[in-house]
């Protein structure tokens, strides 16, 4: 049985220029995401009103200012 | 067999963590938070007949459609871009964490997303049922909504910077908590107030949303980082299991 405390903490990568670029692009993504749930009108989803009215509840229930 | 650190599988475990989260805070929500929705909408269609304008008929997605899909469809991939950026979050920050506690950072930092990007906004614009909220003044909430979350992750550093002015527990405790409180004041204070709630508007209902609004969001933030953590340990536990592996 090994011990908790002979596991080691996760080895994270060194903050280098290449890792903050991938991070920064996949924080954008994940922004545009947030969005498309959030406050997306249309714009962002190409499908008219119909992904905002898809989620329509689901915004109101997370908190955002819907209508 | 190297063990390089990398950037992908604990994106990955926040994905995975985030899509979790969102399916269990979307289920809540149809339980705790739909009745609320079709009630507001009830009164909503009254007033719209009230005043002579046609009911929404020509309704794009039908209300069951947007009760089932569309709300767990909504909450998971909300989880799951909050999944990526808490990973994210987690990648770049760890170091700066102080704490030999993978779970504890994890949990942590889930922990401050969670004051910043829910409680502090709620108290200042709890979010509204259908029915509530003047469709004129949406650009104007959506802003000051934004603002005062974006103010919320700065009252939270602020807390941190002035913690770690101190060394003695207490003293961190006390700094850290005059810290965000601090910043809070002063973003309530400067944000524009907003209440649209209509004199009509049953009160019990109103309550009743947003209760499980909040719960919806707690339970969101509180799952996400648990299960954030339990993925990243299991890593902690594979890795040590492959070093000793290697050893022998
Ligand atoms: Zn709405």
């Amino acid at each position: 049985m090994p011990k908790a405390q002979s596991v080691r903490p996760l080895a994270i990568p060194a903050i280098s220029t290449r890792l903050l670029l991938t991070a920064a692009g996949v924080v954008i993504v994940l922004l545009a995401l947030a969005y498309l749930v959030a406050f997306d009108q249309g714009a962002l989803s190409r499908s008219g009103m119909y992904m905002h009215e898809l989620m329509h509840d689901g915004r109101h229930l997370l908190g955002v200012p819907c209508h | 067999m190297p063990l390089t650190p990398s950037f992908g599988r604990i994106l990955l475990a926040g994905l995975l963590a985030g899509v979790l989260a969102g399916l269990l805070a979307g289920t809540f929500a149809y339980f705790a938070g739909e009745p609320r929705i079709d009630a507001a909408i009830a009164i909503e269609q009254q007033n719209a007949l009230a005043h002579g304008e046609a009911g929404a008929d020509d309704e794009l997605v039908s209300r069951d459609t947007q009760k089932h899909v569309g709300l767990l469809l909504a909450t998971s991939l909300y989880g799951l871009a909050m999944g990526g950026i808490l990973a994210t979050a987690y990648t770049l920050l760890r170091r700066r964490l102080r704490t030999g506690s993978d779970s504890r950072a994890a949990i942590g930092l889930a922990g401050a997303a969670l004051t910043g990007v829910i409680l502090v906004p709620f108290l200042k614009y709890p979010p509204n049922p259908p029915a509530v909220g003047d469709p004129a003044t949406i650009d104007q909430r959506t802003i000051s909504y934004l603002a005062v979350l974006i103010l919320g992750l700065v009252a939270i550093w602020a807390g941190v910077l002035a913690a770690r002015t101190q060394t003695q527990e207490w003293r961190r405790a006390t700094a850290g908590l005059a810290g965000f409180l601090i910043v809070v004041a002063i973003a309530y204070v400067l944000l524009p107030t907003i209440n649209e709630v209509p004199d009509n508007f049953p009160a019990v209902l109103l309550w009743k949303f947003r209760i499980a609004s909040l719960g919806t969001q707690t339970i969101l933030w509180t799952v996400l980082g648990l299960a954030f953590a339990g993925l990243l340990n299991r890593q902690a536990v594979s890795d040590t299991a492959q070093r000793i592996a290697a050893k022998s």
